[in-house]
């Protein structure tokens, strides 16, 4: 028979130091360098790594049971919108565009992020870092899956969901965010740090699951709200863990600062870029809107990134480089981004359209100074060209950013009738850039910038060699389907003549 | 710095001319016409005459723009690159110096219809 014995029950601070800092050990006979590979080549230099603050003191297993329970709730609102039709609840199909490219581009980044962070879980020295990182990992395997889970209740009924993996890689809107993570990936891991800790979670994130989310509210998408929700709560973990890491390099010694200061500026712009696609999606993809994009950006990006600068200019950090141009760009970007896709959206799998009165009006009263003078006349000739019966398609195939790899579709920051183009020579070859931004970041370090995959040019090489049809299949689309202008499309016929049947007994 | 990088690392260009089959890139840019979201990529021969890209390549991709009509593309100022630059319209791409992914710019003062609300 067993004896019973009294157990004690291990107090938090006492697990904590069981389940994190004690899985750290000194090595006996292998050299720290060579476990570590990784740590010293970017200049950072760490003199104690058990400085390192926690800033949540999470264990493995409060963590399991936490995120159990999450999806939980998640699973069976998902369950619920499969069995209750949902997909007919969303204000209109055209809705569904900015869903598409949030799985095409967005949740691939996700799942970068977790290989990422695994990788840094692995790299960095320091044992509180290291379960930090591999938590925010799991985070991010787990964003993943469930806005991969919600989304393909719509795959079922609508067109363009089916290849967001092939997308991600070989679409040229998607080169963006794709550039962005191999970009992260193919850095250090401090530099890493920075990419996603501090420019994708602190600059990105809230941008992307506050507005974006409540927009998905606003429109009946309860999927996404769920998702939004249940990444959300882990959001603040990942901001703070980007921003410790930030702290902990400056506070470690005074030589750490320029190279920060450096990545700060860099992921700033490239986080900037990035959130071009968040802004059109908010500004002309949902059909009932929260806020602009603007008015997005003046609460998520000037405020808090204001905060957080002011927090770190006592180590000596300055706002990001960028930051001025940024500003500029606020009133111009969304638009510049909306009338590129319409214009190729022969080469897209969603849907584009031109903008109705209604949404010019909101777009007017959101943009006064800019909508009018210098949107409003383009939209209103694309719309007389598409009743004319010869609606605009550019073969003129579009000029790509070396860096972030996107359409040159910006203008200059003081002159938005002007595009913004710079061109640098590198060892014999030309290579063109949409912002002085994106030409800096090049300049820095141009050899990891000339293997840049940019989808136009390789359109053009082996193996497409220019063949579109071929492309086309490549890229898992079907041209008319899938693509083109939302009026007229199966998407748009499909969800209305369903909403009829939902809401009429013949 | 060229890259940072664990040990020395040199970057291969993806985009060289010699994977486009004797072809080039050249962009062609209208200044103040934004109707097109960026310059045009074009993929061309370089023994093409300048005079033939003009009529054949850039101006049907022009047709959208209401002001297209009203532009004699022999008559416009041209930058090639950073500067000034006057084409010989009777020569080829090669000929005229314009290298795979050259940045060709137009100007057409006073044709600005979609920009007439400014």
């Amino acid at each position: 028979m067993d004896m019973k014995t009294a157990k004690k029950k291990l107090g938090l601070k006492e697990k904590y130091r069981l389940l994190t800092r004690d899985l750290g050990w000194e090595p006996t006979y292998q050299n720290k360098d060579e476990i570590y590979p990784y740590t010293k080549y970017e200049g950072i230099k760490i003199h104690d790594w058990d400085k390192w603050e926690d800033p949540f003191r999470l264990t493995m297993d409060s963590y399991w049971k936490y995120q159990a329970e999450k999806e939980r709730k998640f699973y069976a609102i998902i369950d619920a919108h499969a069995q209750n039709n949902g997909h007919l609840h969303i204000t209109d199909a055209r809705y569904l565009s900015a869903l598409k490219i949030f799985l095409q581009a967005i949740s691939p980044g996700e799942y970068a992020a977790g290989k990422g962070f695994a990788r840094m879980g692995r790299e960095f020295p320091g044992v509180g870092t290291q379960v930090a990182c591999q938590m925010q990992a799991i985070d991010e395997i787990r964003h993943a899956q469930t806005q991969i889970h919600a989304l393909s209740n719509y795959n079922k009924f609508y067109n363009g969901f089916h290849g967001f993996a092939d997308a991600r890689d070989r679409m040229w809107y998607c080169s963006l965010p794709r550039s962005f993570f191999d970009d992260a990936m193919s850095a250090g891991p401090f530099e890493f740090m920075i990419a996603i800790g501090f420019s994708f979670e602190y600059v990105l994130t809230n941008l992307l699951f506050v507005p974006f989310m409540s927009g998905a509210a606003y429109n009946g998408d309860m999927a996404t709200v769920t998702f939004g929700f249940s990444a959300q709560s882990d959001e603040a973990r990942h901001m703070t863990l980007g921003l410790e890491c930030i702290k902990f390099m400056l506070e470690q010694d005074p030589a750490n600062l320029p190279i920060v200061q450096n990545w700060i500026d860099k992921w700033f712009w490239r986080g900037f870029r990035l959130l071009g696609v968040v802004g059109t999606m908010m500004d002309y993809m949902l059909p009932k809107r929260v806020m602009s994009w603007r008015e997005a950006f003046e609460i998520y990006g000037i405020e808090n990134g204001g905060a957080l600068f002011k927090d770190l200019a006592r180590y000596g950090i300055r706002p990001p480089k960028g930051w001025d141009d940024a500003g500029k760009a606020l009133d111009h970007m969304s638009h510049q981004f909306m009338l590129a896709l319409y214009q190729y959206n022969f080469g897209t799998t969603f849907h584009s359209w031109i903008p109705s009165e209604d949404d010019m009006a909101w777009l007017s009263k959101k943009y006064p100074t800019t909508f009018d003078k210098y949107y409003r006349p383009r939209w209103e000739h694309l719309k007389k060209l598409k009743e004319a019966g010869t609606p605009f398609h550019n073969m003129g195939l579009a000029k790509l950013c070396q860096t972030c790899q996107i359409p040159t579709v910006f203008t200059e920051p003081d002159d938005p009738t002007r595009l913004t183009q710079r061109e640098v020579d590198y060892q014999g070859e030309k290579y063109h850039f949409c912002s002085e931004g994106c030409q800096h970041i090049f300049e820095n370090e141009p050899e990891k910038y000339v293997e840049a995959w940019l989808p136009m040019p390789q359109l053009f090489q082996e193996p497409i060699n220019g063949d579109l049809a071929a492309w086309m299949e490549w890229v898992s689309l079907v041209p008319g389907k899938d693509n083109g202008d939302f009026d007229g499309s199966e998407d748009q016929k499909n969800f209305d003549a369903w909403r009829d049947l939902a809401k009429s007994n013949q | 710095m060229a890259v940072t990088s664990t040990k020395p690392y040199v970057g291969v260009p993806r985009d060289v001319v010699a994977n486009f089959h004797g072809k080039q890139i050249v962009y062609v840019n209208w200044e103040q016409h934004l109707l097109f979201a960026t310059p045009f990529m074009l993929v061309v021969e370089p023994g093409m005459r300048f005079a033939d890209l003009l009529a054949n390549v850039v101006k049907p991709l022009m047709q959208a723009d209401p002001d297209a009509g009203a532009v004699d593309l022999t008559q416009v100022e041209w930058r090639k690159g950073k500067s000034a630059w006057q084409p010989d319209f009777a020569a080829t791409l090669a000929e005229n110096g314009i290298v795979h992914k050259e940045q060709l710019h137009f100007t057409t003062p006073g044709l600005n219809t979609l920009l007439a609300a400014a």
